[in-house]
């Protein structure tokens, strides 16, 4: 089968099994359009922007655990990417992002559209590729759908010039069946001496602490982690990336960790002897202050990448690997062994863990005058039946969501955690809608993330994708306005959002429904209207609360055990 | 702690701007870095002098090892090793720096690869401690123009770095 450039790009992605190609057109990427035409294998989703397309094909790959792909063109195209490329690449998410680029004799002389898209997007790839021959261009394909899903996961860009794809060229199609790298090799098998010596510290605690992080949402590692969590009976945590990867619903889960983690995970941090860290790498988000982190602990970390391994923090025993498969062994050697945990040390334990968790950290007043933020997340969570996808913008919204959403299941929180990219959660949403149509998909927004990637409320009602926005509406930045009062002595500048637009009319006009919600009692009827209409996006507009903040909250350069705790309510 | 990383890597456009990319995003110093195609043409070798904590070089390592063109790496300071830096220096020959400079080109087993009425080019190799011992014995006033190849190094013994 003799084919052209572009058409061998549609071939590799039919041979890659990719349902949804996010993108939009533009000269450079002409060829590879008009060999996408005529055929529905790969579904093209026509973006309003091209930022858009990285974040649907982001959420899309959160979601489903595949490959999110994207074809931008040249220019422009690559640089509005630039943004969705990065939010992937800090929470290892796999991307293939097809760029095009100015034909190959005029790279390099500031031809129209051109940008070097490589140099452009190396520190924010795990790997990127120019495409300098045609007859590279299906080898450079499979290996970037490789190097993108394969060990620690991430963005991997191709850079395609035009004339590379050219219909006038063409040549025979073999697609590989296979890619061997040999610079590139990720281990994926703990050493067996350092997953005993994991079990051995492990069951030598008197105060042992579990710490999860997206690694093991990625690893699809959920149940191996749920069954050496319920096996060793320990406590466990899990960073915003991590959450739903341990039923949040379950006693032995003590809530997320980190700046906005609850009472009783940060101070079991601080308290603990042993800590097992699991596919999480110690953001100082989620460390604090390092000098003070876990201070009389040691430490066991699993995670695939080596550099993430004390990177930050230094770890006692490193176990390099996949987690899934680390854990499968770590528990065959658990069932090997008769030893067990110190069940009197860990009583008293979790005795202590208990009268941090009844101060109810999270504890908040809804009233009868303003809608509280927590009350719409806690609410969601019970319309949904606590089965959504739910995916967030960034601020104090995203913490709520994190906080008060309690995810059972991997994969259904989708968030920019690493990156903290506002703009991210609407064409998340859209990705995940695609991807699993028949299920609920919320996303949690405020009002200033939200108008950062608004336009693709189009691009929902031309593939219908009903998402239902939850706009938490303060009209602040929230968390800027937070840390202006804690920090700057509440000079609140500029984060207020002045005129802003009637959501309400701003959905109808895209051909959605919109719904304004300024009463407590009006919240859980409005949620449940919106999601009985399975057909139509609902942009649900809550105006809420301007002073909430988001407790607890460990202030930089504190430690865990040094959170700001809500003033409104008196620890027990 | 200095270091001295020998990296092979693929011998691919855009390969040596990742290595100095990195070094630069994360805010690792380059004192010097050389590099060149090796006997497999596929393959280019880097040496890159370092200096940094333990922490910060065993990051520096991992860093590389993580970027997908990097094939092999060692650190060349753990082990015995051999480093060589080349320098072309030119210098006044007038005077009594013609003598002066000849003599002391001879003591350090440099050889002169030009001649002038008023200058000579000087090559001499070896680790940089005994390049920076030439120039400060020849002397600031007599020195025209440096140019140093940056450091080079093997291990050795049979420790190879090959793939």
């Amino acid at each position: 089968m003799e084919l052209s450039g572009g058409e061998i790009i549609v071939q590799a992605l039919r041979e890659e099994g990719v349902e949804f190609l996010f993108g939009y057109p533009g000269g450079a990427v002409l060829h590879i359009y008009d060999a996408l035409y005529e055929q529905d294998d790969v579904k093209h989703i026509l973006v309003r922007h091209e930022q858009g397309a990285t974040h649907a094909a982001d959420g899309y790959a959160r979601a489903t655990g595949k490959p999110g792909v994207v074809l931008v063109t040249s220019g422009p195209g690559a640089t509005n990417a630039v943004t969705g490329i990065a939010t992937a690449h800090l929470d290892s998410i796999p991307l293939v992002v097809l760029t095009g680029q100015v034909p190959r004799k005029v790279i390099g002389s500031d031809a129209f559209q051109e940008v070097d898209a490589v140099g452009c997007t190396r520190p924010i790839v795990k790997h990127n590729f120019l495409v300098q021959n045609l007859e590279d261009l299906a080898p450079t394909l499979k290996k970037a759908f490789f190097v993108a899903t394969s060990g620690r996961p991430g963005p991997v860009v191709v850079d395609i010039p035009k004339d590379v794809t050219a219909p006038s060229e063409k040549i025979p199609f073999d697609y590989p069946k296979k890619v061997d790298m040999r610079s590139y090799n990720p281990t994926l098998s703990g050493h067996p001496g350092q997953m005993r010596k994991a079990i051995d510290l492990l069951l030598a605690a008197k105060r042992p602490m579990i710490y999860s992080g997206g690694g093991v949402v990625l690893s699809e590692a959920s149940a191996e982690l749920t069954e050496i969590t319920r096996e060793l009976g320990y406590p466990i945590t899990n960073t915003l990336m991590g959450l739903g990867a341990y039923p949040a619903t379950d006693r032995q889960f003590v809530g997320m960790l980190g700046m906005h983690g609850t009472y009783e995970a940060n101070m079991a941090m601080h308290e603990c002897d042993v800590l097992f860290a699991v596919g999480a790498r110690f953001d100082d988000r989620v460390t604090g202050e390092l000098k003070h982190f876990c201070p009389n602990a040691k430490i066991v970390h699993i995670d695939v990448d080596p550099a993430s391994i004390s990177k930050t923090v230094r770890v006692d025993v490193p176990i390099v690997g996949d987690v899934k498969r680390v854990l499968r062994d770590m528990l065959a050697m658990l069932a090997d062994t008769d030893r067990r945990a110190d069940s009197q040390a860990l009583a008293e334990w979790w005795a202590e863990i208990e009268r941090w968790r009844a101060a109810d950290c999270l504890g908040y007043d809804q009233g009868d005058e303003l809608i509280k933020p927590q009350y719409v997340v806690e609410k969601l969570w019970e319309v949904t039946g606590g089965d959504a996808y739910v995916t967030s913008d960034v601020g104090q919204h995203q913490m709520f969501a994190a906080q008060f959403y309690k995810f059972d299941k991997p994969r259904r929180w989708i968030n920019s955690g690493g990156l903290g990219t506002m703009g991210f959660g609407l064409p998340a949403a859209l990705g995940v809608k695609l991807a699993f149509p028949d299920s609920d998909v919320a996303c949690i927004t405020g009002e200033a993330s939200i108008q950062m990637c608004l336009q693709e409320l189009s691009t929902c009602l031309q593939y219908n994708a009903p998402v239902k926005v939850v706009n938490l509406n303060n009209r602040y930045m929230g968390m800027v306005r937070q840390w202006q009062e804690f920090q700057y002595d509440k000079r609140y500048s500029h984060s207020y959002v002045d005129a802003l637009p009637d959501f309400v009319k701003l959905a109808e006009a895209y051909g959605h429904v919109g719904m304004l919600v300024d009463k407590p009692a009006d919240v859980e009827g409005a949620l449940r209207e919106a999601f009985a209409m399975k057909d139509r996006l609902v942009f649900l507009d809550f105006i809420i609360d301007q002073g909430e903040n988001v407790y607890p909250m460990i202030e930089p350069g504190k430690a865990h055990h040094e959170m700001r705790l809500n003033p409104a309510r008196e620890l027990a | 702690m200095r270091h001295i990383i020998s990296i092979l890597l693929e011998n691919e456009s855009g390969a040596l701007s990742r290595v100095s990319g990195l070094f630069s995003a994360r805010g690792y110093n380059i004192e010097s870095l050389t590099v060149a195609p090796t006997d497999d043409p596929s393959l280019s070798r880097m040496t890159i002098v370092t200096i940094g904590t333990e922490e910060i070089i065993e990051q520096i390592t991992k860093q590389l090892n993580k970027l997908v063109d990097v094939v092999r790496l060692t650190d060349l300071t753990e082990t015995n090793h051999i480093e060589r830096e080349m320098m072309l220096v030119k210098v006044r020959a007038t005077g009594e720096l013609r003598n002066e400079a000849q003599r002391l080109a001879g003591i350090f087993s440099g050889r002169i690869l030009d001649v002038t009425a008023s200058s000579y080019i000087i090559e001499l190799t070896g680790n940089g401690k005994k390049l920076d011992a030439f120039l400060d014995a020849i002397g600031e006033e007599a020195i025209l123009e440096v140019v140093r190849s940056g450091v080079t190094g093997i291990a050795r013994g049979e420790k190879a770095l090959k793939i």
